[in-house]
């Protein structure tokens, strides 16, 4: 976790900059990623945070490049030092499930309900890797195997309505590691999730990603699910990063009232099941009509004048170059961290997993 | 086994019904059937309206003619086609008739199907662009023409000015299967135009609406190409209600098959039918609407089977 | 015959189209005003064909058969027997489209109300109706509207003295008749789904009689749906019509359907394919204008007809 980014390459997986995405709408021109940037190494996972409609699964969509009809993209995307960003759509399809693929929210939705597990797994071998019948089967088998799936020749058989959800998901983790790509996009992959099952998905994921020296993208609304397993974390509102560090130091002193009160929307450990979470007051912003000034302006606790007419650009901490954030007025006490989430930058707890119980 | 039993329920009462629904109509045409359906007797003593009289049990209260009738009916035996020269079997010419019909309605059904599907997977990957709409303004517009009016420009087009195809008439396949299939381009056109737009419609909405689901933006993310994507993954789930309506057609293709074989003197079941109406021999029409009425029914038996096949979730219910 | 247009109305998926299709009020698309005009120029001839100055459309006036187009000061030429090709695609107009609007007039009484009721009631009457429909609709439309057609024209040689409809009555009749199980089927469909929804549970639990909720409360909803399945239902009769005229179960000559006009002008294809084409024309541009606004009625009140 806490290894330097020089050890693992001196070239990144994957370079972003000014990434603007928009939608052509009936309402008007949809801005879902305003100027995006970031780099992201071999082996290290990048944590996106935000609240629902931040723009986080349109960020990921676009860095892949699997746009509906109605998105425009400007900027740049490098994947292992190539544009990509504007390549055609058959260079596009020569990266996905190859070296690139994305892990959905909803493995209720995101198999295919009328095709076998086989089919679905080894649909991408054989597109992108030259493999007999029996040899797909032999490695879908292996991934079945590796994604924790017991009894996997018989599930091979089965359709997708015949499983859990977190069965789902690992068959949904075998898929996108099919091909054995470089760079996982897991958009919010435990939302959809019991909470019992979502600790061990998330595992399951840092643990490939480990093995296979893997970048990956983890996509949240729940900055919980990212402490402890994200290298970096960017924060996102309103298709902006308002704040970005190493997980420890985002977590050690948080520059942003966004991110603060993000913080204090995460589940904690002591807490009954279903008390309900410190939300955030008020909605986020009309991305079809931006306000002018800083687009958290009108729900910020500490906003003064100048936010409403001045849009905050991303600027360095003054001690920490690498920690970078959006705002006027940034929160300059250490916010102490929620329980569950350490200081450190530890894993947390995730509270209802039996599995991980009393281990800290 | 018990889906079965309860279909073959079904098929009876849908028999029982059917079929007492005509008997009960016939029964409403003024005068004595024997007159109508043998306009005219030559035999000595009308001994012919009086035999006809007999063999459909005339005399007997309607429940009793029609459960005699039923009972002719299961054997095989359709009744008599009736003329000043005596009795016929109406099953000789329907054994003759119905392999016309069935492949007029069949090769209609496979071609409709051909071109629709694509087209419609063509329509829903490019949506709302101009390739869109153009096929739908096409799709609109071939709705709108009914498929005599098909048969009869066609037949001018083709067969009167371009001399390319025969305007009248029918070869069995198996006499020259050349001519068979020159005989069939115009009545298959025709009863396919209509069709394919109904089927485009139906399969490109349904389509334009998987195609927002995620798995398949998560196939598109495994890299494969467009056209797996569509053939593949978007076709079956949303296939259903296209099925639901190539078997619910049927009914209005036999509809059609009859103004059509009427119109191009093709010697089918709709020709068979529509002498029978007109010629008032309507003992044989209720054999007859009673067979088409179960083929119907049993086409659409088959539609629910093959509804597990394509969606693997339905079948878990009914089994 | 495009009753297909039906099945499809019956199954279609209630979600609009397109997303991008969902907008909302906009002004009429041009198609729009174009089918307005065409319908309100083929319903104001028919209307109004006896005051207009036409010859009498079942009498000859060329000075030969076949005449063609704009000669002898006949803007359509005539046909076969030399009658006035306008005047009869006029006169053929009023009775096609008033048996059409008969048919479905009668359709939408008894099927529509069937449809209600069996809708609303859902006890083992309700539900033996429904059953019913279905088993009707196995015979297919047209062999039973020919059927009811021979039927209820009996044979005025052999029993020349029974009671005998007018044909154009018949033909409504018998059209209305195969309509009744389609319309109720449809009407169902739109009235169970309307049935559960909450405002109904809020009139019965003011005590609001049965009556008073099917007719005050589920009929205006159902309406909309209704609306786009009469013209439909309209256009479907239509070219049914001109499917009985080509089985010679039409109207009595010398009266002129667009049907009996296109059956007509089938055997002088060869020599004066006008004959036929006129009504051919005529017949599409009606059923499609009838479509076009049925379609646009679908999507602006998002017509439930899935509830099947
Ligand atoms: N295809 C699209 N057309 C128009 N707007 C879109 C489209 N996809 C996403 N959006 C909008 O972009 C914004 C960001 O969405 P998204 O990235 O899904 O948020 P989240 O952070 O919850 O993943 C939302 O306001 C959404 O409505
Ligand atoms: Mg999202």
């Amino acid at each position: 976790m806490s290894e330097n980014q020089t050890d693992h390459a001196n070239q990144p997986v994957l370079e972003v900059r000014d990434l603007v995405t928009q939608f052509s709408s009936e309402r008007g021109t949809v801005n879902a990623v305003r100027g995006v940037s970031f780099d992201l190494y071999r082996g290290r996972t990048l944590g996106v945070v935000g609240e629902s409609g931040s723009g986080k699964s349109v960020l990921s969509r676009s860095v892949m490049g699997l746009m509906p009809g109605n998105a425009t993209r400007t900027g740049s995307v490098r994947f292992e030092g190539s544009e990509v960003l504007n390549a055609s759509p058959k260079v596009m399809r020569s990266y996905w499930g190859q070296k690139m693929s994305m892990v959905f929210q909803d493995p209720m939705t995101a198999l295919n309900p009328v095709l076998r597990i086989e089919r679905q797994i080894t649909e991408s071998l054989h597109e992108h890797i030259d493999m007999s019948k029996a040899q797909a089967k032999d490695t879908a088998l292996a991934l079945l195997t590796s994604v924790g799936i017991p009894e996997p020749a018989r599930r091979m058989r089965q359709y997708p309505h015949e499983m859990s959800g977190g069965m789902r998901q690992r068959i949904m983790i075998a898929i996108a590691l099919a091909c054995g790509p470089r760079m996982l996009f897991a958009d919010e992959p435990t939302t959809a999730l019991d909470v019992t099952v979502q600790a061990q998905i998330l595992d399951l994921l840092q643990s490939m990603q480990r093995d296979r020296e893997m970048s990956m993208i983890l996509v949240t609304h729940d900055l919980g699910v990212v402490a402890g397993r994200a290298d970096d974390i960017a924060v996102m509102y309103a298709g902006r990063i308002v704040e970005k560090a190493p997980a420890e130091r985002l977590f050690a002193g948080m520059r942003h009232p966004y991110t603060q009160a993000l913080m204090r929307s995460i589940p904690k450990l002591e807490m009954p099941s279903h008390t309900r979470l410190d939300a955030i007051a008020g909605r986020p912003p009309d991305l079809v009509n931006l306000p002018e000034g800083c687009s958290f302006a009108p729900r910020c606790p500490n906003a003064q004048e100048k936010c409403l007419v001045d849009d905050p650009a991303l600027t360095a901490d003054d001690d920490h170059a690498d920690h970078v954030f959006a705002c006027h007025f940034p929160v300059n006490e250490v916010v102490v961290a929620a329980p569950g989430i350490r200081v450190d930058g530890q894993p947390p707890r995730i509270a209802h997993d039996p599995s991980l119980g009393g281990s800290a | 086994m018990r889906l079965i039993a309860q279909r073959l329920i079904q098929l009876v009462v849908v028999f029982v019904v059917v079929t007492l629904f005509t008997a009960g109509l016939i029964s409403l045409v003024p005068g004595k059937p024997e007159n109508l359906v043998i306009p005219f007797d030559n035999t000595p003593g009308q001994t012919l309206r009086q035999e006809f009289r007999e063999s459909n049990n005339l005399d007997d209260p309607l429940p009793v003619r029609w459960a005699k009738w039923a009972g002719d009916f299961v054997q095989g035996d359709l009744g008599n086609f009736y003329s000043a020269s005596g009795g016929t079997p109406v099953r000789t010419r329907f054994d003759q008739s119905w392999p016309v019909s069935v492949s007029l309605i069949l090769y209609t059904q496979v071609l409709s199907l051909l071109v629709a599907i694509p087209l419609a997977l063509w329509a829903a990957y490019r949506s709302g662009r101009w390739t869109d709409k153009i096929i739908n303004t096409f799709a609109f517009g071939a709705i709108s023409l009914p498929s005599f009016a098909v048969a009869l420009l066609l037949t001018y087009y083709l067969g009167v000015q371009m001399g390319w195809v025969p305007t009248q008439g029918y070869v069995r396949l198996t006499e020259d299967p050349g001519e068979h299939f020159r005989h069939v381009i115009v009545p298959v056109l025709a009863l396919s135009l209509g069709q394919i737009a109904v089927y485009m419609r139906l399969l490109r909405s349904d389509l334009v609406a998987t195609l927002q689901e995620d798995f398949i933006l998560m196939a598109k993310s495994k890299g494969i190409s467009n056209g797996r994507v569509l053939w593949r993954h978007a076709l079956r789930p949303s296939s259903l209600t296209l099925l639901t309506v190539t078997g619910l057609s049927m009914g209005n293709l036999i509809g059609g098959t009859l103004v059509i074989e009427f119109l191009l003197g093709i010697p089918g079941l709709g020709v068979l039918i529509g002498e029978t109406v007109l010629r008032r021999q309507y003992e044989a029409l209720q054999s007859l609407v009673a067979v088409v009425a179960i083929a119907f029914v049993l086409i659409n038996f088959t539609v629910d089977a093959l509804y597990s096949v394509l969606d693997p979730r339905i079948r878990e219910r009914t089994t | 015959m495009t009753l297909s247009t039906a099945t499809e109305a019956a199954v279609a998926p209630a979600v609009p189209e397109d997303a991008d299709e969902v907008a909302p009020k906009k002004r009429l698309p041009i198609g729009a005003w174009l089918s307005i005009a065409w319908l309100v120029l083929v319903v104001f001839l028919a209307l109004f064909a006896d005051l207009l100055p036409l010859h009498d459309p079942n009498v000859s006036v060329a000075s030969k058969a076949e005449l063609a187009p704009g000669e002898e000061g006949l803007w359509l030429g005539a046909d076969g027997s030399s009658r006035d090709m306008l005047s009869r695609t006029i006169y053929g107009g009023r009775n096609s489209l008033g048996i059409a609007v008969g048919a479905v007039t009668i359709g939408f009484v008894i099927g529509g109300l069937l449809g209600l009721f069996s809708g609303y009631f859902r006890n083992w009457i309700g539900k033996s109706l429904a059953a019913l429909f279905d088993i009707l609709l196995a015979i297919p439309a047209l062999v039973l509207a020919l059927s009811l057609v021979s039927v209820l024209k009996g044979d005025p040689v052999q029993a020349p003295d029974a009671f005998r409809l007018p044909t154009i009555l018949i033909l409504i009749l018998a059209l209305g008749v195969v309509s009744i199980p389609l319309l109720a089927r449809i009407t169902r469909g739109n009235t169970m789904a309307w049935a559960q929804r909450e405002f109904v549970t809020a009139a019965r639990a003011q005590g609001a009689t049965n009556g008073r909720i099917l007719f005050r409360e589920i009929l205006p909803n159902v309406l909309p749906a209704m609306a786009y399945i009469a013209l439909l239902g309209v256009a479907i009769a239509v070219v049914a019509e001109g499917g009985l005229a080509i089985l010679g179960a039409s109207l009595d000559p010398p009266a002129a359907t667009w049907g009996i006009m296109i059956n007509d002008g089938k055997s002088a294809m060869e020599d004066a394919p006008f004959i036929m084409f006129t009504p051919i024309v005529a017949t599409f541009l009606t059923v499609m204008a009838l479509n076009y606004l049925g379609d646009l009625i679908r999507d602006r009140f998002d017509v439930r007809e899935s509830a099947l």
